[in-house]
């Protein structure tokens, strides 16, 4: 038996969801055609405001891809819109003139923009807010002109706006009603979405009709009914939209709004379907992306006679995708007559939850500031929870990170987290069981969960978190190594320490690297990783260091080192230096400098002299080299400044001495100041200290480099142990959690300042720590001292060969 | 054919090259950097990396691929070439292994 013919009019979301949900079914059944109007595979139109608020691009909101049409045997023509379906002659006719035979034939046409019947509508700089198309014009046009007004205040024409902020433009927002996203939200949440919105930066013209745009060719302004006006050169009509009912008109298929269908998405024609924007059912044309999945569901198992339950409606929900801003609507959100509300108003933290019940059942709700109850609260809507035994205002509790992880667990597998794709928590749970899941990520690539609008990002990250326990840390999603592995660091670290891995190859080979010998990335990061885990039986493999650290010297340009002593404090004395002016004749050092870390750097050594170099110097080395402690900066302090406080000097030599050559990391710098006028730059170092009167600052997490970062206060304390004690802890921690290269900025960023003083407040831990800290400083030597007498190693390190 | 000039230079014996770690010899006028890789054979490459010239014999050695300690471009041992994105070519000597000594082939 031949194939039948089945054609997709509409190559967009709904219809090509649908034929997803077909081909889940059968894969042989039908010879498939599809006809898009615009040029692009299916992608994802929802997310065309992160596209223009600069989050993603258009490359990467495809949905299906050339080659899954290719690879599901579908015939796509694109570029070519369908004028006609001749249910007669059971054929679908193109403006290319094509005539396509079908046995079954699909309409989704979507919706169009409504464009105001005003004069001027026409003019260059006028847009919609519907494609790719009109995506590219605003971006465009954002490069060129300044000027931008959006009529229409609802969820589209505000993530218009957002995305016109983004790109630089001045925004004035044009709405007709007298607060924001009437549709879906009540005054008071409109009222304060507005305040949020114009912290961002937008204006309001609210209650304004737009009568009449401007300009000559291009636009130049809008004129409201009231007589004022304003400039823009640039125009989003964002008034909303209305189904693509054009064809099925032309066709004859019986319209209202939309395209009427019935409960199994058939229309008044046999064979002929609609699904999506562009229908109706039961008098209601949806506008937004999770009911067309549902009816796209039960379309497919229509055309392929599999028995379905009909299609009985969708409660409406949305979600704003604004950054910075979170809203939430679901259901019947108005109260009055038989409906009661529930209401939390925190004016202080500017939220707002509001649940609409209809006796015991919630009809509705609105959520400003917090969201990420929305799905939990869909969910009861759509089952028509009877919330008679639960404590009202517990419904609305704001979800901290318990109340979250309890909010998960309590869902049943049948429960709907990503309503775009119509995951339910079990599946998430057994792709994370099952196929081994271990990030949002790969949820999203398994199951389809939050590849739609993304909302329901934070609610699968809890399902996963609640489903592997204590083995998930959220902080440390889906970042693998390098290419050599998928594993992260936070993966890596954790199996060195159970499977008790002791060598870079075990770890490659028992973790199934995907390179034998790894990369110049993953190798000195587990070299590293390894160390920590196991300081004092661990054995540094040289073979897996960069150069400097595998040199104890710093490579340049021309294939020279450059060499710098310890100088503790940045102290010095007459011996030490005629040491070193003797050195630098001796070896003909071509550029002595003093560094920014107050010592000195001779440069220029050649690689065979280095050791001879140490060996004369007769000083440890100052490891400039190192992903380790650098130097310790001070100012002159007490002993001589008239302003000093403290004895700066005196505590950088000893912490400099406790925690030279302690593998960290990145490099670690710290500076003493004896006083608030920091001389010593103590706020722009990974630990840096200032002395007050009768104690210290410690401040963490300063940068002074690339990314320049004030650093932090973390304690203030009154004697020189504490600050020891303070120190060793807060180093010990970044050692055993910092990703491999990242400095102590990057990390406090990462993990947050109240983590850490968290960590650190607690006795215990701190204690610990120290003590984990006492017992990697136990089994540091000088290398330079330790290469000096180890002739092999010299030899095999800094040995030139010369034959003839 | 044309008769090219071939010298065979000994440059020393396998069991003091240290494994996975360049060393750097000079051969006449040309700066080599010598590599024992993990599978115990050994090759031999200019000693300049083409993008900035930096000094390959103290790169990180994986497989039959070194970094160049410079900016971090990888080169095949094999054939000299750079790994993609990068682009470019180092020139390869063959290398003799007899015994315990370790030749080196230059034309």
């Amino acid at each position: 038996m031949g194939k039948k013919k089945l054609v997709l009019v509409g190559n967009g979301m709904a219809g090509v969801r649908t034929i997803e949900e077909i081909l889940k079914l059968t894969k042989d059944q039908f010879e498939i055609t599809i006809f898009g109007s615009e040029p692009h595979p299916n992608y994802n139109r929802i997310l065309l405001s992160k596209v223009l608020q600069g989050d993603t691009e258009v490359a990467d909101i495809t949905l299906n891809d050339w080659s899954w049409y290719e690879d599901n045997d579908i015939q796509l023509y694109t570029d070519e819109t369908v004028v006609k379906v001749d249910s007669d002659r059971k054929v679908v006719v193109t403006d290319a003139g094509r005539v396509e035979p079908y046995d079954e034939v699909i309409v989704a046409t979507g919706s169009v923009p409504f464009i105001l019947p005003i004069s001027g509508a026409d003019k260059e700089g006028v847009t919609a807010f519907r494609d790719i198309k009109d995506t590219e014009i605003m971006l465009k046009a954002s490069k060129k002109y300044k000027k931008a007004a959006v009529i229409g205040g609802g969820l589209l024409g505000l993530e218009a706006a957002r995305g016109l902020l983004n790109l630089g433009m001045e925004v004035n927002v044009i709405h007709l009603a007298p607060y924001l996203m009437e549709r879906q939200l009540d005054p008071m949440a409109g009222k304060m979405l507005q305040t949020e919105l114009e912290k961002q930066g937008m204006t309001f013209l609210l209650e304004k009709q737009t009568k009449e745009i401007f300009g000559k060719e291009r636009v130049e302004g809008l004129r409201f009914s009231d007589g004022t006006e304003i400039e823009a050169d640039l125009v989003v009509m964002a008034v909303g939209i209305k189904p693509n009912i054009s064809l099925a008109v032309e066709s004859g298929l019986e319209v209202n709004r939309g395209i009427v269908v019935n409960d199994y998405m058939q229309t008044n024609i046999p064979h002929v379907y609609a699904v999506g924007e562009c229908a109706e059912h039961n008098g209601i044309p949806y506008g937004l992306v999770a009911p067309l999945y549902e009816q796209g569901k039960v379309l497919a198992k229509t055309i392929c006679d599999v028995k379905t339950e009909p299609y009985k409606g969708s409660v409406l929900y949305t979600q704003l995708k604004v950054s910075g801003v979170e809203v939430f609507s679901a259901g019947d959100f108005t109260e009055g007559d038989d409906k009661k509300a529930v209401k939390v108003f925190d004016e202080q933290d500017s939220y707002y939850k509001k649940l609409v019940l209809r006796g015991n059942q919630i009809v509705g709700a609105v959520l400003f500031g917090d969201s990420s109850d929305g799905n939990r609260l869909v969910s009861m809507i759509q089952k028509q929870a009877d919330i008679s035994d639960t404590m009202k205002v517990s419904l609305l509790q704001p979800t901290g990170q318990e109340a979250g992880a309890s909010l998960v667990a309590t869902m049943s597998d049948d429960e709907i987290i990503c309503g775009c794709n119509g995951v339910s928590k079990g599946a998430i749970v057994s792709a994370i069981q099952t196929k081994g899941c271990t990030s949002v990520d790969e949820i999203k690539a398994c199951t389809s969960a939050s590849r739609s609008c993304g909302g329901c990002k934070p609610l699968v990250a809890e399902v996963l978190q609640h489903t592997l326990g204590s083995s998930f840390d959220s902080k440390q999603q889906k970042e693998a190594i390098c290419g050599c592995t998928t594993l992260s660091r936070d993966e890596v670290v954790e199996e060195i320490k159970a499977k008790g891995l002791t060598h870079v190859k075990e770890v490659m080979f028992v973790l199934d690297w995907k390179t034998e010998e790894g990369c110049s990335k993953c190798r000195p990061a587990l070299n590293y990783y390894l160390g920590m885990v196991n300081p004092t039986g661990y054995e540094d493999e040289k073979e897996s260091r960069f150069v400097n650290e595998r040199m104890h010297a710093n490579i340049q340009k021309d294939g020279t080192y450059s060499v710098v002593p310890r100088m503790y404090g940045g102290v010095t004395n007459a011996n030490d230096l005629r040491r070193i002016a003797d050195v630098v004749d001796k070896y003909e050092i071509p550029l002595v400098k003093v560094t920014g870390g107050q010592r000195i750097d001779l440069f220029g050594v050649k690689k065979d002299d280095l050791p001879k170099v140490w060996e004369d110097l007769d000083m440890p080395s100052g490891f400039a080299y190192g992903k380790s402690l650098r130097t310790v900066k001070t100012c002159v302090g007490e002993q001589f400044c008239r302003f000093g406080t403290q004895d700066s000097m005196g505590l950088g030599i000893q912490l400099e001495k406790k925690y030279e050559g302690l593998q960290t990391p990145h490099k670690v710098k710290m500076a003493v100041s004896a006083c608030p006028r920091s001389c010593a730059e103590s706020g722009f170092k990974d630990i840096g200290y200032i002395g007050i009167d009768g104690g210290w600052e410690l401040y963490i997490g300063g940068n002074g480099g690339t990314h320049v970062r004030g650093g932090d206060l973390l304690y203030k304390v009154k004697t020189e142990e504490e600050v020891i004690e303070i120190t060793s802890a807060y180093l010990q921690y970044y050692r055993e959690t910092a990703n491999y290269l990242e400095r102590t900025s990057a990390w406090v960023d990462r993990v947050g300042l109240d983590h850490i003083r968290e960590v650190l407040d607690d006795k215990e831990k701190r204690k610990e720590l120290s003590v984990r800290m006492d017992k990697a400083l136990s089994v540091i030597e000088d290398p330079w001292k330790a290469i000096i007498e180890d002739k092999k190693l010299k030899k095999e390190l800094f040995e030139t060969v010369i034959t003839s | 054919m044309v008769n090219k000039n071939i010298s065979k230079v000994l440059i020393g014996s396998l069991q003091e090259l240290p494994e996975r770690l360049g060393k750097t010899f000079h051969v006449g006028n040309i700066e080599l950097a010598v590599f024992k890789l993990s599978n115990g054979t050994v090759r031999a490459i200019e000693n300049r990396c083409p993008h900035k010239g930096g000094v390959l014999s103290e790169g990180i050695v994986s497989g039959d691929s070194v970094f160049c300690p410079m900016h971090d471009w990888k080169i095949c041992l094999e054939d000299g070439l750079v790994q993609a994105p990068d682009k470019g070519c180092v020139k390869t000597y063959s290398t003799v292994i007899e015994g315990e000594d370790v030749f080196l082939l230059i034309e």
